[in-house]
């Protein structure tokens, strides 16, 4: 099951590898990892979505925690959580297609921050499974490169 | 002040009076600055592996933190044995490699090794210096996280140039609070209560003892409990000496090669009180079948091995010798009230198998298992016993019966061949009053040899009691009982050769050799009058002999060959 974990850092160098680290020698998977600083330069924040099951859960979340960088971890649930990813793709789209990409990108809120020739780049934001069936929608037309954020959450209210 | 001097200083300031160490190129400031130090005596070993190793024994023997020294490169990935092997025993080691300069830092230069990301999965945490204000901070840091919490191990990668800086030296007054590290000590009281609730109403418990109980210095509390209640102990390798092994209420060590009777308690148990102990494979045998009645009050201080192989009916986070006082002034009026749980068909129980499966030496010729049996009586059984990894660990384990803590010291988690000869010079080093015996294998004797010579120029009075059987006897053991005899490279002796006793005599050490069970008793009433060096004893003992009791891998804790 896919578990969002929130995990606090120290801003220090070779945070990064030691959390990748213990993911990879403790066997869990991680579907997305993305990280920046937070509002204190001095902490960043990691979030990191894990795909295990219940029991691992909390082995990932102990083991987290015994990182002396690793100030804190919260599993955020989807639904008191508001998650968003972003995505940027470079679609094909000739003069004859191109009007429909425009529409299914304006269906998805998207932006075209790119306009090459027969190319159109977009970008659009909002929760992994959005991107995923916009994604679907643009595939008939040739995707040239697609590139996703990984996504980042934070706790409601 | 340079870098180096402030590191110097620093570690004089924690205390630091022994470390063992290797120098080399970009070491060159911090051994300069070493010379000058009235405070801190340096060992030189022969291999960066034997000062990991020998600060990690005297880690394990005083219950300080051990240092060691390295160069970059070689010296470092030399000392990454002997801190894994720290780090998975709990064991509170700082090691201090040197590292290029940081203007080169990943350009591959001469001696160069990524030592942080090297050490990053066998660490409790390590350093990269790349400022030289930092290090008495950092120092500082690595000693509390080493030695605190769940101890562990702590490597700090200083640059040369780090070390040539010149700095203004201050040393933090008041102790670093690390916002992501703060380890829980106190016991959770809703769970101690409930703890409380179990233990009274158990009809077949068992206290199963592990390292933190030596570690947290919890021995006292835990007799005091297993007393008062009357309830068996059982410890793991790492435990032994947590309780008196000497006491009615023991059961030995339990496990793939513990006693027949504490594996059946194991198994039988309706509550196992775990202290200090993380259900290591090596413990449980096959997962799924193991304590099949037992409900489980699991108190360790690292919230990541509760629950992460076996369920637990009451975990308690805290440090072992905290939780059991408060578990104690719980107990104690209850039992002064209503008597303590009733043991009697339980104990009965335990007699017999203890009658029906003791451990025994077998007849003829000379047996590994009479030797320790006659290290353990010629000691009166109050030695300082170091062990390397293999069969003579097991025999030690099995044999000779820890009564205090620090008393047994033996690589359990990784299991390093090689470990016992360094370990024991750092053990008697940090213990110089006590007799320290290092019972050794053929096998990983050789994985550290050059040690000798530290222990002769440094007149170390250890004595290597080697139990020679001229086979890597637990593997061979294993292909004897699992391959078919075939015996594909586990024999390690042609003749005399290796001739051990010239070994030891050309470092300028003792040698002897005992093939008879009648030699055994003078030999080491000699060695133990030796006090101003090593000395070897070559005991060479029955090629084939295996260490039983035996649980196979993956077989179930009650399902023991010989036992």
């Amino acid at each position: 099951m896919k578990h969002t974990l929130s995990v606090l850092v120290e801003n220090k160098p070779g945070v990064l590898a030691r959390v990748a680290g213990l993911f990879a020698r403790r066997g869990f998977n991680i579907d997305s990892l993305a990280v920046g600083v937070t509002e204190k330069p001095e902490i960043s924040r990691m979030t990191v979505v894990v795909d295990v099951e219940e029991h691992s859960l909390e082995q990932v979340y102990k083991q987290l925690n015994k990182l002396i960088n690793v100030i804190k971890v919260v599993d955020l649930p989807d639904e008191n959580s508001v998650q968003r990813e972003m995505v940027l793709v470079k679609v094909k789209a000739d003069t004859k297609a191109r009007a429909e990409v425009i529409e299914i990108v304006e269906i998805f809120r998207g932006k075209i921050v790119d306009v090459g020739k027969g190319t159109l780049s977009v970008e659009v934001t909002g929760p992994s499974s959005k991107l995923r069936a916009f994604e679907d929608l643009l595939r008939p037309y040739g995707m040239v490169e697609l590139v996703r954020t990984g996504t980042i959450a934070l706790p409601r209210g | 002040m340079t870098g180096a001097q402030a590191l110097i200083a620093s570690l004089e300031k924690e205390g630091v009076e022994l470390v063992f160490g290797y120098p080399g190129g970009v070491m060159l400031p911090v051994y300069d600055a070493l010379f000058d130090s009235k405070k801190i005596h340096h060992v030189l070993t022969r291999h960066e592996q034997g000062a990991a190793h020998a600060a990690d024994g005297f880690a394990r023997a005083t219950g300080k933190v051990g240092v060691c020294m390295a160069t970059s490169g070689p010296g470092a990935t030399n000392l990454v044995t002997g801190i894994a092997t720290a780090n998975m025993d709990s064991v509170p080691l700082v090691a201090i490699t040197g590292q290029v300069g940081t203007h080169v830092i990943g350009t591959d230069a001469f001696q160069e090794a990524d030592t942080t990301g090297i050490t990053l999965p066998v660490v409790k945490h390590n350093y990269l210096v790349k400022d030289p204000r930092e290090i008495p901070h950092v120092i500082q840091e690595a000693f509390l996280i080493a030695s605190t919490g769940r101890p562990g191990a702590v490597v700090i990668d200083m640059p040369v140039d780090m070390s040539r800086s010149e700095i203004e030296f201050k040393y933090p007054e008041k102790k670093t609070s690390l916002p992501g590290y703060k380890p829980t000590t106190a016991g959770h009281a809703r769970q101690i209560k409930e703890a409380a609730r179990l233990i009274m109403a158990a009809k077949r418990p068992v206290i199963y003892a592990g390292g933190g109980v030596v570690t947290s210095g919890a021995s006292k509390e835990l007799a005091e409990l297993a007393r008062m209640l009357e309830f068996p102990v059982t410890t793991t390798l790492l435990g032994k000496g947590a309780f008196p092994e000497t006491d009615k209420l023991s059961l030995g060590m339990l496990g793939m090669h513990g006693t027949s009777y504490a594996n059946f308690v194991m198994m039988k148990t309706d509550l196992i009180i775990a202290v200090g102990a993380r259900f290591d494979d090596r413990i449980t045998g096959r997962l799924d079948t193991f304590a099949p009645h037992a409900k489980v009050v699991h108190i360790d201080i690292d919230p990541a091995e509760i629950g992460k192989n076996v369920a637990v009916t009451v975990p308690i986070v805290g440090d072992a010798r905290t939780v059991l006082r408060e578990l104690l002034a719980l107990l104690k009026p209850r039992v002064e009230e209503s008597g303590k749980p009733d043991g009697k068909a339980w104990h009965r129980q335990i007699r017999e198998w203890k009658k029906e499966y003791p451990l025994t030496v077998p007849e003829g010729g000379l047996r590994p298992q009479y030797v320790v049996n006659e290290i353990y009586r010629l000691t009166k059984g109050k030695a300082v016993v170091v062990t390397d990894v293999g069969q003579h660990q097991m025999w030690s384990a099995q044999f000779y019966k820890a009564s205090r803590p620090r008393q047994f010291i033996s690589s359990g988690g990784l299991g390093t061949m090689g470990f016992g000869l360094p370990a024991s010079i750092g053990a008697k080093m940090g213990v110089p009053k006590e007799r320290v015996v290092n019972i050794a294998g053929d096998g990983s004797v050789q994985m550290n040899s050059q040690e000798l010579a530290t222990a002769v120029l440094n007149e170390v009075a250890v004595t290597i009691a080697l139990i020679n059987n001229g086979y890597l006897g637990m593997v061979r053991q294993w292909q004897e009982l699992f391959y078919d005899k075939r015996y594909s490279h586990t024999h390690l002796r042609r003749g005399e050769s290796p001739d051990f006793v010239k070994l030891a005599e050309a470092y300028g050490a003792r040698g002897m050799r005992v093939a008879e069970p009648e030699g055994v008793e003078p030999a080491l009433k000699e060695a133990f009058k030796v006090n101003d060096g090593p000395v070897l004893i070559d005991f060479i003992v029955e090629q084939e002999e295996n260490v039983f009791p035996m649980v196979a891998p993956g077989a179930s804790l009650d399902d023991m060959i010989g036992g």
